[in-house]
């Protein structure tokens, strides 16, 4: 903070006691809000035009199957985003995994649960050589990631050839439960859900997760404080690593046929998601639940754009156009929240 | 200003030097360093290929070698200059296809062929603005603006065209494209290239600008602070950065005879790891252009010699993902290990350790750690 004070404008002070109204007001300002409506807009929109985007069966059905993988990536992209890094490996890490998890199916006899568990641990396992070498090598996840994600799909690519796993090689039981349903709402997306809670409440409500907001929103105040940064770090891309491997099995268990190009380039919709749910790309801010809905709100879109009478071909030109007023706006709205916390403290 | 391309002598001086990199005589800073290191790995690549793979000696392999990466060579240049400022550009390989797809929807509307390049340059000059226009205007880290625009552009790029490509190209263009030099093995758009190349490493290490680029990268306060116009210096480079995009893009659609919307899907990455690879600092401040284009041409000679080898495409992207990693691992270990040997000697003038905690490229330091008035007041 700077010490000589700006020409600021003169804004009355605002006594604030946090009443009623205060925190009504908090929720309605927060950043999730504005995505949430945003989502309810494009629904609404949709649903108006073509009533059976949210009134059919499939329709119902696709609204919380679609965007499930990837609310899972872009929790684990999050947490890696709020402690200052960034993971590019995510959709390799799928791909190698939903691979593995194939491969155990056809070549072993193992128990589905043992197979499914092997398959996330192994995305672990490729999220802790990431976080090691970013926490022990003092190199940027950027540069990092960028080089497992060549590294892991190709590692997929050459062990698959190519040949590929067809829906006919996984258990009945799994490719039955990737459709079912319990309670109205797909089995897949349950999971999600599960996952965006755990996360969330990690994250918002535990030491661990303030710790990881505190690392990332200044790294070195966080270390002279004695936060853990190094184990911090590993644990928020093994968590990455980790979900990107539950992706991969959900990825199995929803589509069955895994071919060398499963989860080529989603990596990129995860750290969109994120960007447009609020979690800001230096670190430090933003919510697991932002993420999520912003994962919402892409997938949506994306299933949205054929109804409004777009050619799904100018899809992925709405997610960049998304992405790139997400920041803009993040930008401004911090650029008045200072000026108003300049003002509160001159009126002071 | 030319403090690095100077000759600077001896040892009497050399306590009073203030940049590490000055204190070793010159005969040490000309050869142990980074730039040489990756020009030799490179020759040695090239002898052991070509005494162990069947027909990588052949000329034609170095034809074909040089077609196959001239647009990350082209890229590479640029890109060198916005890393070394400390940002980034990851929407190049899009820019790339949004440059073809003009050009390709331009000339197949009838446009003249020299017109419908002179408007994809066009593109990726927008392109470029629109990118160094959010990035110092807005002030908004180059990592995200590029992610957007990264969809954006190929979204564009794929909108326009659908899954259709357009194909039917004059001969002489797509013949100069694939063609050589006269009867040498070099392909003509080596000529493009070196001319560029020229122009880039004068405008990075023989003038001001260019050390107004590395002072940015170093330092963006310490820089504003000594008169060097930032803004305008990163508007500049990502401005530079589309258009020999587009120029690539050009390229790369009279090569393959096709403009399409998917066109160098994924060559982003193939372009940093190359120029992280020839030594750059993805923390910005370091690195040079010879080593870029060494880094590469390392590339491109390790994915021939593997293609001849029989290997596949994936076993390429192994090795160039281990590479990268190797690379930037590596060059951080031996800072590591050279800081704690400066330490028992005399003191270190000036860390060159990357500082710890900043692990996201693309936010300098002063974009993160400054407030947001606080930036503003300072653009004024």
């Amino acid at each position: 903070m700077s010490t000589a004070a700006p020409p600021a404008p003169t804004a009355p002070p605002t006594p604030k006691a946090p009443s009623i109204g205060a925190r009504a007001r908090k929720v309605l300002q927060a950043r999730e809000t504005g995505i949430i409506l945003a989502f309810l807009v494009v629904l609404a929109v949709t649903t108006a035009i073509n009533p059976s985007f949210l009134f059919s069966t499939d329709g119902w059905r696709d609204l919380f199957l679609t965007p499930s993988i990837l609310v899972v990536l872009a929790v684990g992209q999050a947490i890696v985003i709020i402690t200052r890094s960034v993971d590019l490996s995510q959709g390799s890490v799928l791909g190698l995994v939903a691979y593995a998890t194939g491969r155990m199916f056809v070549d072993t006899g193992l128990p589905l649960v043992v197979v499914l568990l092997l398959g996330i641990l192994l995305g672990v396992g490729l999220g802790l050589i990431n976080g090691a070498l970013v926490a022990f090598a003092k190199v940027p996840a950027l540069v990092i990631t960028l080089g497992t994600l060549y590294v892991y799909r190709g590692i997929m690519m050459s062990w698959a050839g190519s040949d590929r796993i067809n829906a006919s090689d996984i258990p009945r039981d799994l490719l039955s439960f990737g459709t079912s349903s319990i309670l109205g709402i797909p089995s897949l997306a349950w999971i999600s859900f599960l996952v965006l809670g755990v996360g969330a409440y990690l994250m918002g409500r535990t030491r661990g997760g303030r710790e990881m907001y505190a690392i990332g929103s200044d790294p070195d105040a966080a270390t002279l404080y004695g936060l853990k940064k190094t184990q911090r770090t590993l644990v928020a891309f093994a968590a990455s690593g980790g979900l990107a491997g539950l992706a991969g099995v959900m990825y199995v268990a929803r589509y069955g046929t895994i071919s060398s190009g499963a989860g080529l380039g989603i990596e990129f919709e995860a750290v969109g998601a994120a960007v447009i749910g609020g979690v800001a790309i230096f670190g430090g801010s933003g919510t697991i639940f932002g993420a999520a809905v912003g994962a919402y709100l892409l997938m949506t879109i994306n299933r949205g754009l054929p109804i409004l009478g777009i050619q799904d071909f100018w899809q992925r030109a709405v997610v960049g156009l998304l992405i790139i007023a997400a920041i803009v706006l993040d930008k401004v709205l911090r650029e008045r929240q200072h000026k108003k916390l300049l003002a509160e403290r001159d009126a002071a | 200003m030319t403090s690095l391309i100077h000759p600077s002598d001896s040892a009497t001086e050399k306590l009073t030097r203030t940049y590490r990199d000055h204190q070793r005589p010159l005969w040490q800073r000309a050869l142990l360093n980074r730039d040489v290191a990756v020009w030799a790995a490179l020759v040695a690549v090239f002898l052991y290929a070509s005494a162990t793979v069947p027909f990588f000696d052949r000329p034609i392999t170095i034809t074909y070698l040089l077609l196959d990466v001239a647009p990350i060579l082209l890229i590479a240049l640029p890109m060198t200059l916005v890393i070394i400022t400390g940002e980034i550009d990851l929407s190049v390989a899009s820019t790339v296809a949004l440059a073809s797809v003009s050009f390709g929807v331009l000339y197949d509307k009838g446009t003249p062929i020299l017109l419908a390049a002179v408007a994809a340059l066009l593109v990726g000059l927008v392109c470029g603005a629109l990118n160094g226009f959010l990035v110092t205007a807005l002030g908004l880290p180059s990592l995200a603006v590029t992610i957007g625009t990264l969809a954006l552009y190929r979204g564009i790029a794929v909108g326009l065209l659908g899954t259709t490509a357009i194909t039917d190209f004059p001969d002489t263009w797509t013949d100069w494209a694939r063609g050589r030099i006269g009867d040498s093995d070099i392909p003509s758009i080596m000529i493009p290239f070196a001319v560029l190349a020229v122009l880039f490493i004068v405008l990075l290490h023989f003038t001001a600008f260019g050390r107004g680029v590395y002072a940015i990268g170093l330092n963006e306060g310490a820089a504003r602070f000594s008169g060097i116009r930032v803004e305008r210096t990163k508007l500049l480079l990502f401005v530079l950065t589309g258009v020999v995009s587009a120029l690539a893009g050009i390229y790369y659609t009279l090569r393959y005879g096709s403009a399409r919307g998917d066109n160098a899907n994924g060559m982003e990455m193939q372009v940093i790891a190359a120029v992280l690879l020839g030594g750059v600092s993805i923390f910005g401040g370091r690195g040079a252009l010879p080593g870029v284009i060494a880094g590469v041409l390392l590339i491109g000679a390790i994915g021939s010699a593997l293609r001849l080898a029989d290997q596949t495409a994936d076993v390429i992207n192994i090795v160039t993902g281990l590479l990268l990693v190797v690379a930037v691992v590596g060059s951080s270990v031996l800072g590591w290990v050279s800081s704690k040997r400066r330490r028992r000697g005399a003191p270190e003038p000036r860390s060159s350790t990357t500082p710890p905690g900043t692990p996201t490229p693309g936010t300098t330091k002063a974009d993160t750690d400054v407030p947001v008035g606080e930036r503003e007041r300072e653009d004024r």
